[in-house]
């Protein structure tokens, strides 16, 4: 009760976590409320119908989504083998796939290049085989997003599964369970938040994605052209256009995520 | 973003490096130079401090529009090295440099995969649907330039990728990706072991001045305007020809 008494009026934080908290929010906030200060207002209708910024846009939430789905139906089997299995060298696979984490996205996207470009080992492959090339498409900026992307939600999974108590997945397993229908139906929802969470935070970096994209996809209007790398080229000339649409993001991307928390994450991931 | 923060504390680390200089001798001289014109600037720097003992050249090298931002936003710099002239305004506009020099011309080329494996041979080949092709994309000069070309030239291109400088074009032609690219001849010069170049004869309708001016806040004026010199002399001239810049 008295928990909930402090959580209302905002006392029982103590100074020594007041100040660096309240810190830290300017620090986070300020540089938006910047781009707010600094925005076109009065333009702001002509920079948002110029060609290119609704194809930008549509693109960036459809590839990012993509890469959520393609990390979700990956990096959750990934998260398990990583948390449950006894498979040997553990640490070290936890250690390779979360390598993107700390890997230039630039960087990323030349690696990309060296497997599924048109010289790369598998991308010759395809192009021989099939007469497909992938660099350069739509489904080259899912590959760039979901490369960056993925290790942010098997991170997160793991970690609710780890924190999830293994004693319910023991006595299904007792109960006469095997061990697929245990992960379908008592781990998978015992870890629903954490997913959710991991599919959030997937989806936001994959939004953001830069590096990777500009390199492996490339820079083209309605195919590869995402919003960040149209910010990036909108700097190049005319930074209001650059800052009108960092804004577009910006709202479309917290719009997103509110509602999601509101409809379908509950206070688990809030 | 890629660029513009890892500068940005590059620049703030300079900042301090030439604060720190103790015994009154030694100081700093920041060139803040296009990427094209990396190599020759770093000669030249090198030959600038066997002339001068203690002072240490510096470079911060970027896109001239990146660069033209960062110092509108108060880099401290005493030399810029701009590689079109729309940048270079940018920076005299706002009363930071006065003077300019043009001092090279550079011009666009076809730049292709070692041996030409697509039988590149002009500019209407980019326009062939089956190949690959990387031009710049028309925010940044090396793209106004291909533009222009363009247009001159009649030639309806189907780039595959608009990238986002030069360097980048050129990266995907050495990676085998694209079939041609448009980048400047001296980016091609650079690299003779992994791109050929195809030379465009209607290269002369799309040419791009470099000019350089020292900064109005330089904090080593004295060094600024030796290198400056150093640039446009006898010597400058050469290793630029040798990069395969054009006299202006």
């Amino acid at each position: 009760m008295s928990r909930r008494d402090g959580e209302r009026t905002g006392a029982g934080v103590p100074l020594p976590l007041m100040v660096p908290a309240a810190l830290a929010v300017a620090f986070l906030v300020l540089p938006l409320a910047g781009l707010l200060v600094r925005a076109p207002w009065s333009g702001l209708g002509a920079q948002l119908t110029a060609p290119g910024v609704g194809s930008a846009l549509r693109l960036s939430l459809v590839s990012a989504t993509a890469a959520t789905a393609v990390s979700l139906v990956l990096g959750v089997p990934l998260a398990w083998v990583l948390a449950r299995s006894r498979i040997r060298g553990r640490a070290v696979l936890r250690a390779l796939v979360t390598v993107p984490l700390v890997l230039p996205p630039v960087v990323g996207g030349v690696a990309l290049f060296l497997v599924l470009g048109r010289q790369g080992v598998v991308g010759s492959w395809l192009d021989e085989t099939f007469g497909v090339t992938i660099p350069f498409t739509t489904t080259a900026v899912v590959i760039a997003q979901t490369f960056v992307a993925m290790p942010f939600l098997v991170v997160s999974v793991e970690g609710a599964l780890r924190a999830a108590d293994a004693r319910f997945e023991d006595v299904a397993a007792t109960l006469g369970a095997d061990r697929w229908t245990t992960f379908r139906r008592v781990t998978l929802p015992m870890v629903a938040p954490g997913v959710a969470a991991g599919a959030v935070l997937c989806w936001a970096r994959a939004l953001g994605e830069f590096g990777a994209t500009i390199t492996f996809a490339g820079n083209f209007p309605g195919t590869t052209q995402t919003m960040p790398v149209a910010v990036y080229l909108a700097l190049q000339r005319e930074p209001e256009a650059a800052v009108a649409l960092s804004l577009v993001l910006l709202a479309v991307s917290l719009a997103t995520l509110l509602l999601l928390r509101d409809r379908w994450l509950g206070r688990a991931a809030a | 973003m890629r660029r513009q923060a890892p500068l940005a504390l590059l620049g703030c680390a300079l900042l301090l490096v030439g604060c720190g200089g103790s015994d009154g001798r030694s100081s700093t001289l920041t060139v803040f130079t296009a990427a094209s014109l990396t190599d020759v600037f770093a000669q030249l720097g090198e030959e600038l401090e066997e002339q001068r003992p203690g002072l240490d050249v510096r470079f911060t090298v970027a896109g001239s529009s990146t660069l033209a931002a960062q110092l509108v936003q108060g880099a401290p710099a005493d030399v810029f090295a701009s590689a079109d002239e729309r940048q270079m305004a940018v920076v005299t506009d706002e009363g930071l440099a006065d003077d300019p020099t043009v001092f090279a011309a550079n011009v666009l080329t076809i730049a292709v995969p070692e041996g030409n494996p697509a039988g590149v041979t002009g500019l209407a080949d980019l326009a062939r649907e089956e190949l690959a092709v990387a031009l710049c994309a028309p925010e940044v000069p090396c793209g106004a330039a291909a533009e222009r070309l363009l247009v001159t030239a009649g030639v309806e291109a189907r780039p595959d990728t608009f990238e986002a400088d030069a360097r980048a074009a050129l990266t995907k032609v050495e990676l085998g990706e694209v079939d041609a690219a448009l980048v400047y001849v001296t980016d091609a010069a650079g690299r003779p072991d992994a791109v050929d170049a195809v030379e465009i004869p209607q290269a002369d309708a799309a040419v791009n001045e470099y000019s350089v001016a020292v900064l109005t806040d330089a904090p080593d004026p004295d060094a600024a305007r030796a290198f400056v010199e150093l640039l446009l002399s006898a010597d400058g001239r050469r290793l630029l020809a040798d990069a395969g810049f054009r006299q202006p």
